[in-house]
């Protein structure tokens, strides 16, 4: 199993920090607003068959803040000029809540680089009549309860406390994705005019006991992408790739290969 | 040293068991804890009691600007600044609101208080905030924005006063090619402008520049905050090149005098502490939106701060008497807290607030009467143009 690589590249004259491993075509993440910088199970079992790519985006954790970034666009803008400096192309895109949204902005901007995508609870719709959670209001244990379905995976999560430095992450991290996703909340009111651009294959992943953004979302954004696929993981939260990690992974490898 | 009135017209007849099923007086408190019948008397009340302030003879009564909640229920402060500056004679009005960032069209603050101005002739003090954080939940207004927006607001504002018309503003928030606000305002180049703080460090450099020298005004803190914020703001001026004069710095603080010290203490206690217990309750997610603070800012509260304010304890009147957040006793007694810590900290301005939480009518009007017979005429002579100590400090 490959460790991966930690790298630093300034795009966009911001410099991001970004974890690489594994061989094979190039899948990139785009993390949601806990942010990322941790190789988790997900990415190691996936860099058995895949180049995975892990990105802090610009704003969050060990990466730049950027005068530039104000909404989501800019990071879809960034993610373009990003895949581009890193010659990467045939790109299988996966994105989760915030990751998810800027990768479905990205995908209507510009499908070029991307042979596959993959939604897992994306934030970037909204659906008349079904609030997504007040996820600013919420206390860090809420946050946490309300993360995950599984208690033990809540238990888990309850007990570790981070250090100072990731406690300064965590702090900016909550403040970019205030930034991007405070007004309107967690979405912006024109993506869903253009979604019907999207042209590569499809998938849409998310949890039956979402509590961030609840799974009636799932079936608007897959009838708002032609030909896209909703898969929907039983007794899992807003986190897919965590709290289902191995179901996750066997979706999106089964989908890549197929989409071949 | 001046002497104003401010008042938060909170909705005093809030049943305060509203915690045991809610967490907050703010946002999300159902607004049918709200009596119509009662608020329709308290408002009156209020406005009375501001009135009969400028009648004793203080110096300026001020209004607030909050929203959605119990604490304060000024969400439109012109509305009562439009009946102050008719019933009151001879004292300033200042508006402590308002809130610019929540804005989308500023130049209507640049309007209203224009309005004001020329109504009073000339008596407006213009109070510009950026609202506290459960205002960003309540409104929708980003948080992350409100600094940017409160700097572009503040000056398309002033330009409106102060350039003739019509002008153009080009800023990232706002943009307008025709700024020419009538009226223009009575006073020249444009009323005084304070700015109430909790204390931050980005406002203070920006209230003390030289171009502005923008009366400063701590609120509701504990003396040892004062002492800070007000330290740092002379420290700030001296290192703009000047000295501050008193009448820069104001102390925002809940007043109350009785006969004695012992009949204040019971006379306020249950009031104060609905006050700070029950209508200034909020989680510290309601309070600190992400963005709000700088992340320079936010690292300085300190986690024990925030820890601290995530997990409340109630607050008696002991304490808050103890921290100075409070001032409560005879006039003797609160005469003597103002000039002990005007010397310390060299502040020109009192702005008592003389109502707070559940304190009733009477008892209101006899504190206001005792203040302004026994406390204010023994300090009128301090403060105006006494050099303030310099207090080291903290960073």
């Amino acid at each position: 199993m490959s460790e991966p690589k930690e790298f630093y590249e300034t795009i966009a004259g911001c410099k991001v920090q970004m974890l690489r491993g594994g061989k094979g075509a190039p899948l990139l993440f785009l993390h949601g607003g806990g942010g990322a910088g941790v190789w988790l199970p997900f990415f190691k079992t996936l860099a058995d068959k895949f180049e995975v790519i892990v990105p802090e985006h610009p704003g969050f954790g060990r990466s730049d803040m950027p005068d530039w970034l104000d909404n989501i666009g800019d990071f879809a803008n960034f993610y373009l000029e990003f895949m581009d400096k890193l010659g990467l192309t045939g790109v299988n895109l996966v994105g989760t809540s915030l990751g998810g949204w800027i990768a479905a902005d990205l995908a209507v901007r510009d499908s070029g680089p991307l042979r596959t995508l993959t939604l897992v609870a994306p934030a970037g719709i909204h659906v008349q009549g079904v609030p997504k959670s007040d996820i600013f209001l919420w206390t860090p244990e809420q946050t946490v309860r309300n993360l995950f379905a599984d208690p033990a995976m809540v238990e888990m999560a309850l007990k570790r406390t981070p250090d100072e430095e990731e406690r300064r992450r965590q702090m900016k991290n909550a403040l970019t994705m205030a930034k991007v996703g405070w007004q309107p909340r967690l979405y912006d009111p024109h993506l869903r005019k253009w979604l019907h651009r999207i042209d590569v294959p499809t998938l849409i992943v998310w949890g039956d006991s979402d509590k961030v953004i609840p799974p009636a979302y799932g079936p608007a954004y897959r009838d708002l992408i032609p030909g896209s696929r909703l898969e929907v993981l039983k007794g899992c939260g807003h986190l897919p790739h965590i709290e289902k990690s191995a179901e996750t992974v066997a979706l999106v490898t089964n989908f890549i290969e197929e989409a071949k | 040293m001046e002497f104003h009135m401010i008042h938060l017209m909170p909705f005093a007849d809030l049943d305060l068991d509203y915690d045991k099923s809610h967490n907050s007086a703010w946002v999300t408190l159902p607004n049918t804890y709200y009596d119509p019948a009662k608020g329709a008397k308290l408002y009156n009340r209020y406005i009375d009691e501001l009135v009969y302030a400028d009648q004793l003879g203080f110096d300026g009564v001020c209004c607030n600007e909050h929203h959605q909640n119990a604490y304060g229920l000024m969400p439109i402060p012109g509305v009562i600044a439009g009946a102050l500056v008719r019933e009151t004679k001879n004292c300033k009005v200042a508006v402590l609101g308002r809130a610019l960032p929540l804005l989308t069209y500023p130049l209507s603050v640049a309007e209203e208080y224009a309005m004001l101005d020329n109504i009073s002739n000339g008596r407006l003090i213009a109070g510009f905030v950026r609202g506290i954080g459960a205002e960003y939940h309540s409104t929708g207004v980003n948080p992350a924005e409100s600094h940017g927006r409160f700097h572009e607001a503040h000056d398309l504002i002033i330009q409106a006063w102060t350039k003739p018309g019509p002008s153009r503003y080009e800023g990232k928030y706002y943009h307008f090619d025709y700024v020419n606000t009538w009226p223009r305002p009575v006073q020249q180049p444009h009323p005084p402008i304070w700015i109430p703080s909790q204390g931050s460090r980005e406002t203070i450099e920006w209230a003390a520049h030289p171009t502005r020298k923008y009366t400063y005004l701590q609120t509701f803190s504990p003396v040892e905050q004062l002492r800070r914020f007000m330290g740092l703001y002379a420290q700030q001026c001296e290192k703009y090149g000047y000295q501050v004069q008193p009448q820069q710095l104001g102390w925002a603080t809940p007043i109350y005098v009785s006969d004695t010290d012992e009949s204040a203490i019971r006379e306020a206690r249950p009031h104060i502490e609905a006050f700070y217990n029950k209508f200034l309750r909020m989680p510290i997610e309601m309070l600190l939106p992400p963005g709000y603070l700088s992340l320079a800012s936010l690292a300085a509260v300190g986690d024990k701060a925030r820890a601290a304010a995530a997990r409340p304890k109630a607050l008696t009147i002991e304490s808050v008497i103890e921290q100075g957040m409070f001032l409560c006793g005879s006039a003797d007694t609160v005469a003597q807290q103002l000039e002990h810590h005007q010397k310390e900290v060299g502040y020109g301005k009192v702005i008592a607030m003389m109502q707070f939480g559940t304190l009733p009518h009477d008892l209101t009007k006899r504190s206001m009467e005792l203040f302004a017979g026994k406390v204010m005429p023994r300090l009128r002579h301090i403060g105006e143009n006494t050099a303030p100590v310099v207090v080291e400090a903290a960073e």
